[in-house]
């Protein structure tokens, strides 16, 4: 199989106000792997991922310069849809976000605002994205209920099920479980191992085990910058870079 | 002195000054109450007043206050709502929007009786509206506004900036994002400045006085167009106005305008303690 590259950035720097938080980036995201981005806090991981679904359009202080490529369009231009955009890149973020809604109506959020009303299809949907995400057996008899009853670990996986039911393309995971305990994170990674057969998935995490035991690839990231991107095996056995060694090996971070 | 007599002392002192707030409040109520019930009957709410305003009832006072406040909300409520969401959810930070919340603040420190003056320059006179019920809700509505929209404001900033990446994240454009989650998300606080300012337009005098207060109307207005009585003027009248009326009277009018308002502080106080417990973040 060839890899085909569905992401893509050329030159993407990114600042906040003052703070030059992405420099001059160049990395591809391959089709169908698992990418994972260790580095320590203020390594620009954060600010990469949420430059891929426009997130950063929100921060008034963000500038962007250079492109960003998904399937090879640039997303920045100025003719994109912003709302298909995100439609496509799902993301979940660091704390698990429920909206305070039944779990139901928090999976349909997405496809009921594309016009989705159909209680069966909707139905569907629900079940088919909570079983992705590992959660169906675990709430099919309480879709009803309010999805900020879930425990941590079982919301996070909701956010992953809702990303899911909007049938993205690629999911940004924000540290998804920096918030959650071991016994979660496994659940969470063992969903993650699964949907990489569909989805192209980016993971920043802080736990560069985790980077370790899911991902395909591995970039490390330090002060804005790409240090090294290459197979996870290679990064965590034999680093080209030496910050990369001392970083993994915990001397800093 | 060592720190425990220092902080009898403090504690005592807070104490104080809690108790000086409460008393007044229960003794203006006490008095109303004390010397105002014996007024209340089914007559004097539901009849027109007699004998030059010494006898019969305040009803169409109620039924004029009841218009007034309502038609004002109904103004000011989903214009104030609006602009709140606007400035909240759209505007840049610069100083245009600077600018137009320093107006809002200080929109909302205008002494109400230059409402009044400037309802009676804009709707009476220059709209020619007349003195009229359409001039005087208009009036009390934008001395509404300011309130509203920073209670508004304060309801929508509450909501978890969470929750509006997540809708958008999801591929929600903002106004769906603002209709299905940020305003739902509102409603209990914005709701409460509502009603809060309902209750205010209720019990206001000076915004009425020269745009639609009617000295003597025993009779219930016919359109927009008409004057119509209110209860806090006609509180203002019989108690200075008009000569020998019976105390009773004037403290019977008192007491029902401090009960309607009251009660609507009350409903804007359940409205909030339901939602509260409602909310689950």
């Amino acid at each position: 199989m060839v890899d085909t590259v569905k992401i893509e950035t050329n030159g993407l720097n990114i600042w906040f106000g003052d703070v030059h938080a992405l420099k001059s980036l160049n990395i591809k995201v391959i089709k169908n792997e698992i990418l994972g981005i260790i580095g320590p806090a203020n390594s620009g991981k954060t600010s990469f991922l949420r430059s891929l679904n426009r997130l950063n359009d929100l921060n008034p202080k963000a500038k962007l310069e250079g492109s960003v490529y998904l399937d090879g369009i640039d997303i920045y231009k100025n003719d994109v849809d912003v709302g298909n955009l995100r439609k496509r890149v799902g993301m979940v973020f660091a704390l698990p976000v429920p909206l305070p809604l039944s779990i139901f109506d928090n999976i349909v959020y997405g496809p009921r605002r594309y016009g989705i009303n159909n209680r069966r299809i909707l139905s569907e949907i629900a079940k088919e994205a909570l079983m992705a995400a590992y959660l169906w057996d675990e709430v099919k008899d309480r879709l009803n209920q309010p999805a900020m009853k879930l425990s941590g670990g079982q919301q996070q996986r909701l956010c992953i099920a809702r990303s899911l039911a909007v049938e993205p393309e690629v999911i940004l995971f924000d540290e998804p479980c920096s918030g959650l305990d071991p016994i979660s994170t496994a659940k969470v990674e063992e969903a993650m191992m699964e949907l990489k057969k569909k989805y192209t998935i980016i993971l920043v995490t802080n736990n560069t085990k985790q980077a370790a035991r899911v991902g395909d690839r591995t970039a490390f990231f330090l002060m804005g910058e790409l240090i090294e991107i290459d197979k996870t095996d290679k990064i965590f056995t034999s680093p080209s870079d030496e910050r990369t060694e001392g970083y993994i090996s915990g001397r800093f971070g | 002195m060592n720190y425990r007599t220092t902080q009898r002392i403090a504690f005592s002192f807070l104490f104080l000054a809690n108790l000086l707030v409460i008393i007044p409040a229960v003794l203006i109520i006490v008095i109303i109450i004390k010397n105002g019930i014996g007024a209340i009957s089914w007559e004097f709410l539901t009849s027109a007043p007699r004998m030059g305003m010494r006898e019969g009832g305040i009803f169409p006072a109620i039924v004029g206050t009841l218009y007034l406040a309502v038609g004002s909300i109904v103004f000011a409520g989903p214009i104030g709502v609006l602009a709140a969401v606007y400035m909240n959810e759209y505007t840049k930070e610069n100083w245009l929007a600077r600018l137009i919340r320093l107006a809002i603040i200080n929109l909302a420190g205008v002494p109400s009786v230059i409402y009044g003056l400037f309802g009676l320059a804009l709707f009476v006179i220059f709209l020619r509206f007349g003195t009229s019920i359409l001039a005087g809700t208009l009036t009390l509505g934008i001395m509404s506004l300011p309130l509203i929209i920073t209670t508004t404001r304060e309801a929508l900033a509450t909501v978890p900036q969470s929750f509006r990446e997540v809708s958008l994240s999801l591929g929600a454009s903002k106004w769906q994002t603002i209709r299905y989650v940020v305003l739902p998300n509102a409603i209990p606080g914005i709701l409460t400045g509502n009603i809060l300012e309902f209750a205010r337009s209720a019990g206001e005098t000076a915004p009425i006085l020269f745009t639609v207060a009617a000295f003597y109307l025993p009779r219930l207005p016919k359109s927009v167009f008409d004057q119509a009585m209110a209860l806090p003027y006609h509180l203002y009248v019989i108690s200075t106005q008009v000569p020998n009326v019976k105390l009773e009277i004037r403290y019977g009018t008192a007491l029902v305008l401090v009960s309607l308002v009251l009660s609507l502080n009350l409903v804007a106080i359940i409205v909030r303690s339901h939602f509260r417990r409602k909310k689950k973040w």
